[in-house]
């Protein structure tokens, strides 16, 4: 029975690990190899006028999900505070006053859509996706709130409805994947009267970054920021100031799901190994209890059989000594005896001294021999 | 089955005597009820309003105070069930006997109202099988962490079957239950372990979001550590506060075995905690982090380790050696305090740390007030435990 118990938990970890093993081996490819065709969009922060035309385009289109906003798009007095996405809206432009110009700088908030998602890797009901076509997308069929996917994601992107009661949902831009796959542009890129945003397969984006830098050297600086971020995002960005002015944080180029990619394997692990290692010991621990009970059973029998073997050299030693007391105690007896006789003859002989004299004193000595 | 009871005259009798009974016990029990009270009231506010009803958590901060206290400390306090367990069954510490039940018995409970947790943090609670059952994302940390959850609250509930059983009065069934209990001890073990280093590896995918001197890449292995040892302080506290207020459910063996039992542990919780600090110290240095200590979250970093690591081993040195018993409780008490210091660590205060203040999360009264409405109903759930079936005590039938 027990056994059956331990192959059971045994096979729900590993059955679990199985089910997933093409995703898991997929992650030791490099990340830009995976999907060579996927789509991209660049955020050109030198072109952006923070006009929120995207976001207009953007709730014009998911007008089925995104409420009305509370303030209208045309009103640009939003900007002067840094917003964040929310379950109302899938973007936002954010204002940057960067010290040493005189403008400000523009850039559009929204998922980068990352090539390895932490969001994808983080959440435990699958409904994240990475599709060929470049959008991380969400199953709102599947989602049970845990917002693990807001924890993992490192853009802060993911917004929750948290005052949602029956069907509390995540929120986060799509690419527009329904219609990208339809051969359309994504809302925000058709509406961006400045040609701020590209949008196009992502080596070509690449490439497309690469030269408005060296046409325009003095526009911006050397860096295109999702190129290698957290292992690459399908959104890439070129901006004319550092993108840490731009509230864009420093990440490093290994991808975030690669750091806990081996928990499962070593779940298994465990799993495979600890029951033989604390059964083992277990085992020991058994046989040593077994020892000690063999060997104080044995220990006991010793000192029973010794305590008879004393006790009948007790007993013979006693009966010795019995018997030599017996004869001590005659012999003393005797002694007294004849010290008492002793005694008598010596008065007898006191009293016959005065009349008798010497020669009866040595007689009575040889009758006491 | 009497069907009278459904009659409405008795129907009448039997709500008199529940409001009797609910005032009395309402008078006599004055805190609880009003824990209870407003408990439940925010329990309605939770599932009429949502989330954002009782807590401050925002899209930046989607775990709060519930995910750090309920679950991370929660889980990591209750390690000490399968570690007394496989202390007693697998490795023959004889003395543990009495407290194996004790440690089961919160474990299990902890373990239950961890899921009862769940229903208020998750936003459709309705869904929680659907990762188990239809659609695991086993890439997860956190799927690793609600299998462990499941899986060892059946393993814990299958520990327990003996103590039911007996209570029941079911002589056959306790037998057989009785029989698996190694095989249950070590099942327990390897999904505690697998459990309590999974919910380590939760925040490592994290890793820009968590301030470099709480982040590691060792966190499984030092959640893991240090879950042993909290869950073995917690045995030591629960028999505090048992001996305080259980002692009516006891038998002599148990009280007679308590001081033996603290200082096991303490033993114990001495070891671990200097390879736990010996790890963490590594990895400042190995991760060069010092740079970070005279910041102010270095210094808080080191109000961790030294306030609520170092002082305790320091402390546990003394006691275990010269056999304080008085001492070792106390080292016990700062141990857990500690550990729960770092789960409020990595969870919250060096969560974010990137953050300008403004936008970072601080717990609202609610949330911390529904967890201690659920620590409230774990307390009186374990107590009706102790005072109904053979916890704390053997039973009469199978003394000996």
């Amino acid at each position: 029975m027990h056994r059956r118990i331990f192959l059971s938990l045994l096979s729900v970890a590993g059955l679990a690990a199985l089910l997933d093993a093409g995703d898991g081996q997929a992650a030791s490819t490099p990340p830009s190899d995976k999907y060579p065709d996927a789509f991209g969009v660049l955020h050109d922060s030198a072109r952006c006028i923070g006009c929120r035309k995207c976001e207009a385009g953007c709730r014009a289109r998911h007008a089925d999900l995104l409420p009305e906003p509370d303030k209208p798009f045309d009103d640009l007095s939003v900007l002067e505070k840094k917003r964040r996405t929310d379950y109302r809206c899938y973007t936002v432009v954010n204002k940057y006053t960067v010290k040493g110009r005189e403008t400000p700088v523009f850039r559009k908030i929204q998922c980068n859509h990352c090539l390895e998602p932490a969001c994808v890797s983080a959440c435990f009901v699958k409904a994240l996706t990475k599709t060929e076509q470049g959008p991380v997308v969400y199953n709102p069929g599947l989602c049970v709130g845990c917002r693990y996917c807001m924890v993992a994601c490192p853009f802060y992107i993911p917004a929750y409805d948290y005052g949602g009661v029956l069907n509390p949902l995540v929120y986060k831009c799509d690419m527009c994947a329904p219609f990208i796959a339809k051969g359309e542009l994504p809302a925000c890129v058709e509406s961006c009267p400045k040609e701020a945003l590209n949008f196009g397969k992502r080596n070509d984006l690449l490439r497309l970054a690469r030269e408005r830098m060296r046409t325009h050297p003095a526009r911006y600086v050397p860096h295109i920021y999702g190129e290698k971020e957290a292992g690459g995002t399908s959104w890439l960005y070129i901006a004319p100031t550092a993108h840490t002015a731009l509230g864009q944080q420093e990440l490093g180029a290994s991808p975030l799901p690669q750091r806990s990619a081996g928990i499962m394997e070593a779940a298994c692990m465990t799993a495979g190994i600890a029951p033989v290692l604390l059964g083992g010991a277990y085992l020991v621990r058994r046989r040593r209890d077994e020892i000690a009970a063999s060997e104080r059973e044995a220990a006991v029998k010793e000192a029973v059989d010794n305590a008879a073997a004393e006790t009948a050299a007790k007993l013979k030693t006693a009966a010795e000594e019995a018997a030599k007391d017996k004869e001590t105690a005659i012999a003393r007896e005797v002694k007294k005896a004849r010290e008492e006789t002793l005694g008598e003859i010596q008065a007898q002989t006191a009293a016959a001294g005065d009349s008798g004299g010497n020669a009866s004193e040595a007689k009575t000595e040889e009758d006491a021999r | 089955m009497n069907f009278k009871l459904l009659s409405a005259d008795t129907l009448k009798a039997y709500v008199k005597d529940y409001k009797v009974t609910l005032k009395a016990y309402v008078k006599d029990h004055k805190v609880i009820s009003a824990i209870l009270f407003v408990g439940l009231g925010l329990t309605m506010l939770r599932f009429t309003l949502g989330i954002a009803g009782v807590s401050n958590l925002d899209d930046n901060t989607p775990w709060g105070f519930w995910m750090s206290f309920d679950l991370l400390c929660g889980v990591a306090l209750s390690a000490g069930g399968c570690a007394v367990a496989a202390a007693y069954h697998v490795f023959g510490i004889r003395h543990f006997g009495p407290q194996v039940r004790a440690a089961l018995a919160t474990a299990f409970l902890g373990y239950f109202f961890e899921v009862v947790a769940l229903q208020y943090e998750v936003g459709q609670p309705w869904r929680l099988v659907y990762p188990l059952f239809w659609s695991p994302g086993t890439r997860s940390a956190l799927f690793l962490v609600g299998l462990c959850v499941f899986l060892y609250l059946i393993v814990l509930f299958i520990e327990l079957l003996p103590a039911l059983f007996e209570y029941l009065g079911m002589r056959t069934r306790r037998t057989a239950a009785v029989h698996w209990s190694v095989h249950l001890a070590v099942a327990g073990a390897v999904i505690a372990i697998i459990h309590q280093s999974a919910l380590g590896s939760l925040y490592l995918i994290a890793q820009p979001k968590v301030h470099p001197l709480w982040y590691s890449d060792f966190m499984p292995v030092l959640f893991l550590i240090s879950s042993i040892f909290a869950g073995l302080c917690m045995v030591i506290i629960e028999g505090i506060l048992a001996h305080k207020y259980l002692k009516k459910y006891m038998d002599e063996q148990h009280i007679k075995n308590a001081d033996k039992v603290v200082l096991s542990c303490g033993n114990a919780v001495f070891l671990l905690m200097i390879s736990y600090l010996f790890i963490r110290i590594v990895n400042l240095i190995a991760d060069d982090n010092i740079q970070y200590l005279t910041t102010g979250y270095g210094m808080w970093f080191l109000v961790e380790i030294i306030g609520f690591v170092a002082l305790p081993v320091f402390l546990l040195f003394i006691g275990t050696r010269e056999k304080r018993i008085r001492l070792v409780k106390i080292s016990a008490i700062i141990t857990v305090l500690g550990v729960m210091l770092n789960r409020f660590n990595v969870s919250i205060i060096a969560f974010n740390y990137n953050l300008p203040p403004d936008e970072r999360y601080s717990p609202s009264w609610m949330e911390i007030f529904i967890s201690v409405f659920l620590v409230t109903l774990l307390l009186l759930a374990y107590r009706l435990m102790c005072a109904k079936m053979p916890i704390l005590k053997e039973h009469d039938d199978y003394t000996g």
